[in-house]
């Protein structure tokens, strides 16, 4: 059994050994670096590295998530923080050649961009700095000291103070404040209670789990285990989609690694507070993102939610107290314990703490991953972060949200992002996809992918949404393919509400809100498509605009 | 735990795979929770879910078979029937679907001789649309037999799919 102290060795040793070296190579092998031939890199830098007979004094590491996913594969070297960008394996002997000398500059990323410089790193603090396969990394990165903290030296009942005084409400899109759900589980009188972290990340658009969970899978485990020992549950559930190969790789590798250390298990750092993980796989079904379908996914059932309440804080998985939380939400659990609610509530604004990771995508320079704090505006997360649109083409909107979002139009750009402001600009913070489009994109088509999506989502148990999201599908095809009337508009209208107001779940209640979100802001671009009264479409005015 | 005896069933085949799939049950724990996990258990060693995995899995976990249906059919993640000896999948999340994803389904459409979620005659390809590969930083993407290609284009997909056309002519 591991003590404290000797968990701090560890991490000494790790910087130790680091500091042995004159430079680290980290190369971003994230699953779009990898797709741009990552591996390649790594195996080339270790070559040239080898050949240089530098083995003794540079060290090459595959790490998570470097962000700019554009330009990948991309390379850090530390110290002095030189980032490369779009490296290819012949790029390598270059590169180490010119270790001690000036960095090659026809590969030079600008770390003085404001795409670096504007980002507030929490949950991503570690992404692209740490081997994620190796837990040595992740604790030479103050790694499990929050663990540590709440499991030797606060109560239960101050970890969910902290926890609440942060102001951190849940990344999976509705906000739901993370101190009450912790301490209305940790008041369920109940012998057997579960934590469940919900990494089904099906939204399209969407991939910031996926990053965290293959950039620096410890951060939520960890997270999980604090969550655990707060709430008084000694069994946790990760559930991840399995079109993430890699993060379940690396999940699985994590939580063998931090049971050697019991850091999970048994009398975890020799108190007695035992928590297990076990993951378990998705298997292509967004409705699995709403919590008690997902919890019926759990149990070996067909994904289907059931009303609530009761809610799974009293009556979860096999019907005992069950904590679920986002896996970014769990991300951002360590450090407010490693550095205090006050730190963490600094940051944002009123009602919206803390930051938020986007995945930035679509018609935008730099795409790829970003975390900001909340209250910065979409214009600067679209044109300085994300430099804008690419030349020749202009921002139009900006979906947000996903499937159950809606499309931001340009007279917004300013408004500060929170969960509140979003809501009011006709969309939803989501769990973070950020897809930017320009004026090429049909917003009716828009909708209608959106609705088909959510048609063919649809898990089928109530009416409203099985049939409603079909109806409003069926009307939006007529209305692209020039056969509808303004009566089939107003139809379309009515549905939406039917379905949002009477739907069983998430999903149902909120699929109308692209339609909705584009009716009311792009509306002209479905009435260009309407028949008049001699069954012509009169597709010119769309043009005069 | 409840010791339940309960006769296994014996495996469809003396194909050595099932002697693998019963380890891999038993490591998950041999319950109804466990199906899910079994069913992709399945998946990795046979490739798809046919009726005699479907049977056995049942009799095994003392799960009654319509259930594991009901489940295995849920699911879009797994298949019932076999793949082609390749599988491309052209991700059809929104920032792929902006740029252009239907134009490259139907280009892989025409090359490879197969309708989306099928797999051609000679059942060299398969065709899979997936919802979001969660790869949108390099959209369009798709995945060639597991390997993620990025900014994806009528070039790139007809050098993957022409290669696996011509092979082993």
């Amino acid at each position: 059994m591991l003590r404290n102290d000797e968990l701090r060795e560890v991490a000494e040793k790790e910087l130790q050994f680091r500091d042995d070296k004159d430079q680290c190579i980290f190369v971003c092998n994230a699953a779009s670096c990898q797709s741009n031939q990552g591996l390649q890199v790594i195996e080339a830098l270790e070559q040239s590295v080898k050949d240089h007979d530098l083995q003794e004094r540079v060290c090459v590491k595959g790490a998570g998530c470097l962000g700019l996913c554009a330009e990948g594969p991309l390379v850090l070297i530390k110290p002095g923080d030189t980032m490369y960008q779009q490296v290819a394996p012949g790029d390598a002997e270059e590169i180490v050649s010119r270790l001690s000398e000036a960095p090659v500059d026809r590969l030079i990323c600008d770390t003085d961009a404001p795409f670096f410089t504007n980002q507030t790193k929490i949950v991503l603090e570690n992404s692209g700095r740490i081997d994620p396969e190796r837990i040595e990394d992740y604790l030479a990165a103050d790694g499990y000291e929050a663990l540590e903290t709440a499991v030797t030296q606060m109560s239960p009942g101050e970890v969910i103070d902290e926890i609440s005084d942060s102001g951190l409400r849940g990344r999976g899109g509705a906000g739901y404040p993370t101190g009450l759900k912790w301490s209305t589980v940790s008041i369920a009188e109940d012998d057997q209670k579960f934590v469940v972290c919900n990494g089904d990340e099906g939204d399209p658009g969407a991939f910031m789990d996926r990053s965290i969970l293959e950039s620096d899978p410890h951060r939520v485990l960890e997270g999980m285990a604090i969550a655990g020992c707060a709430v008084g549950a000694d069994k946790g559930y990760l559930y991840v989609r399995a079109e993430y190969p890699l993060a379940i790789d690396r999940l699985r590798t994590a939580i063998k690694r931090a049971r050697r250390y019991n850091l999970l298990g048994n009398s975890i750092l020799g108190t007695p507070f035992n928590f297990h993980i076990e993951i378990r796989l998705g298997a292509g079904a967004f409705v699995c993102g709403e919590e008690t379908a997902l919890l019926a996914s759990i149990e070996g059932r067909q994904g289907r939610p059931r009303p609530r309440p009761p809610y799974p804080a009293e009556y979860g998985l096999w019907g005992h107290p069950t904590l679920i939380n986002n896996v970014e939400t769990f991300a951002n659990v360590a450090p407010i314990i490693r550095n205090g609610s006050g730190w963490y509530s600094e940051i944002g604004t009123e009602d919206s703490k803390g930051t938020k990771v986007f995945a930035m995508a679509g018609s935008v320079k730099n795409t790829g991953l970003i975390e900001v704090p909340m209250g910065i505006t979409l214009r600067e997360i679209i044109f300085d972060i994300g430099k804008g649109l690419p030349e020749g083409s202009s921002f139009k909107a900006v979906q947000t949200g996903g499937p159950s979002g809606g499309c931001v139009p340009e007279q917004y750009l300013d408004m500060p992002v929170d969960y509140e402001s979003l809501k009011e600009a006709g969309s939803i913070m989501g769990s973070g996809g950020m897809i930017v489009l320009d004026e090429s994109s049909d917003m009716v088509d828009v909708a209608k992918f959106f609705v088909e999506f959510c048609k063919s989502e649809s898990c089928g148990k109530c009416i409203p949404c099985r049939v409603g999201t079909a109806q409003m599908y069926d009307l939006l095809d007529k209305i692209t393919e020039d056969n509808a009337t303004q009566a089939d508009l107003d139809l379309l209208g009515d549905l939406c509400d039917v379905v949002q107001n009477t739907s069983l779940c998430g999903l149902g209640q909120t699929a109308p809100q692209p339609v909705i979100s584009t009716l009311e802001y792009f509306r002209e671009e479905y009435t260009a498509h309407l028949q008049d009264g001699n069954g012509k479409v009169n597709l010119d005015q769309l043009e005069d605009k | 735990m409840q010791h339940v005896d309960v006769k296994q069933p014996t495996p469809p085949t003396d194909d050595n795979r099932w002697k693998l799939l019963h380890g891999k049950m038993r490591k998950h724990g041999i319950g109804r929770s466990s199906l899910i996990e079994t069913l992709h258990d399945v998946q990795d060693i046979f490739g798809y879910l046919d009726e005699d995995a479907l049977q056995f899995v049942a009799g095994t976990l003392h799960v009654p078979l319509s259930r594991v249906y009901g489940v295995a059919t849920f699911y879009h993640f797994f298949n019932l029937r076999p793949q082609g000896e390749h599988t491309c999948v052209i991700c059809t999340g929104t920032a792929c679907h902006i740029k252009g994803a239907e134009q490259l389904i139907d280009r892989v459409s025409e090359l490879a001789d197969v309708e989306p979620g099928e797999t051609s005659e000679d059942g060299k390809v398969s065709l899979v649309t997936a919802r979001c590969i969660g790869a949108c930083g390099i959209a369009p993407a798709g995945v060639f037999d597991g390997e993620v290609v990025g900014k994806l284009d009528a070039e790139k997909i007809d050098a993957n799919i022409r290669r696996w056309l011509n092979a082993e002519e």
